[in-house]
């Protein structure tokens, strides 16, 4: 397997997605590609530091503030069709 | 500790509450609507915020979004998740945003994809071991904000749904309109882009003289 190979199926051995056969074909990759191993390390890590740092949270007087016009907005729209 | 069946038990009765909302929502119920927008109201206007980088603009996408899918719940099947479908509306609304602000300027969710950058990695040299101890809280989150905002609106949505927000690739591309082919090569090299970028701040040779 070459590296480029091994590139374009990251994303489906990240995800725990490829079939077995191949997941196999790209452990071995890993196990002498030291290039790849360190892509695939750090391309994990990407991913997991944007799941556990969420960016933009919501702060809680303005989230109380979007709920209240929110609704205030579809009391005055309604969603039932006029008959 | 919670077992696989418990956790299934859990989303199933979720999804079930969600749907019973959804139904009482659909007859007028604003009590039911209300417990709907705070479910999901932090992810669409995190979602907002990635696409177009502006408070104002993510707060009024917040607004329109639950007010879309409120006057608009008669034409929602049930074949999707609601959220999924919110996430629709919400994701056109802020995309419709990102394009009055760049006036002249078209935006949507094809943009750059054709670019070969991110294709192949450049950057090899290894991470520290704990990259995000190196910064502090609010440091890191600039990177982390500075580092997605440069890339294309329609990499950058496809890693939110998908990795942030944790949709699967299915719903991903249900929810952008795209194919999951579409999706699996835009989420490979965004997930590319974002490691070449975030390199620069954790590799292990930072502050050396940059050689091995």
């Amino acid at each position: 397997m070459k590296c480029t190979q091994f590139l374009n199926e990251l994303t489906d051995y990240l995800d725990g997605t490829s079939s077995a056969l191949l997941r196999e074909e790209l452990d071995e990759h890993l196990q002498w590609c030291h290039d790849c191993r360190v892509v695939m390390n750090t391309t994990k890590k990407t991913i997991e530091i944007y799941r556990d740092n969420k960016l933009y949270e919501l702060p809680e007087q303005l989230r109380v503030n979007l709920q209240q016009a929110i609704i205030a907005r579809c009391k005055g729209k309604g969603n039932v069709s006029p008959k | 500790m919670e077992t696989i069946q418990n956790k299934a038990a859990a989303d199933t009765s979720e999804i079930t509450s969600e749907m019973a909302l959804v139904q009482a929502a659909k007859k007028g119920d604003l009590e039911a609507f209300s417990q709907l927008v705070q479910l999901y109201d932090r992810n669409v206007f995190r979602i907002a915020q990635h696409i177009t980088h502006n408070e104002e603009d993510a707060q009024d996408v917040v607004q329109e979004a639950f007010l879309k899918a409120y006057t608009n719940l008669d034409q929602f099947q049930g074949n999707s998740k609601f959220y999924t479908w919110l996430v629709r509306i919400a994701v056109n609304e802020a995309l419709m945003k990102l394009r009055k602000r760049r006036t002249g300027k078209t935006v949507s969710l094809d943009d750059d994809v054709e670019t070969e950058e991110g294709a192949m990695p450049r950057e090899v040299a290894d991470w520290s071991p704990n990259p995000e101890q190196i910064y502090g809280q609010t440091e890191l989150g600039d990177i982390l904000k500075k580092t997605i905002q440069g890339l294309p609106p329609g990499f950058r949505t496809v890693f939110v749904l998908r990795d942030v927000e944790g949709l699967s690739t299915e719903e991903t591309a249900e929810t952008l309109g795209l194919s999951v082919p579409a999706v699996k090569s835009r989420l490979l090299r965004a997930r590319l882009q974002l490691r070449e970028r975030l390199g620069k701040f954790f590799n292990s040779r930072k502050g050396g003289d940059g050689k091995q």
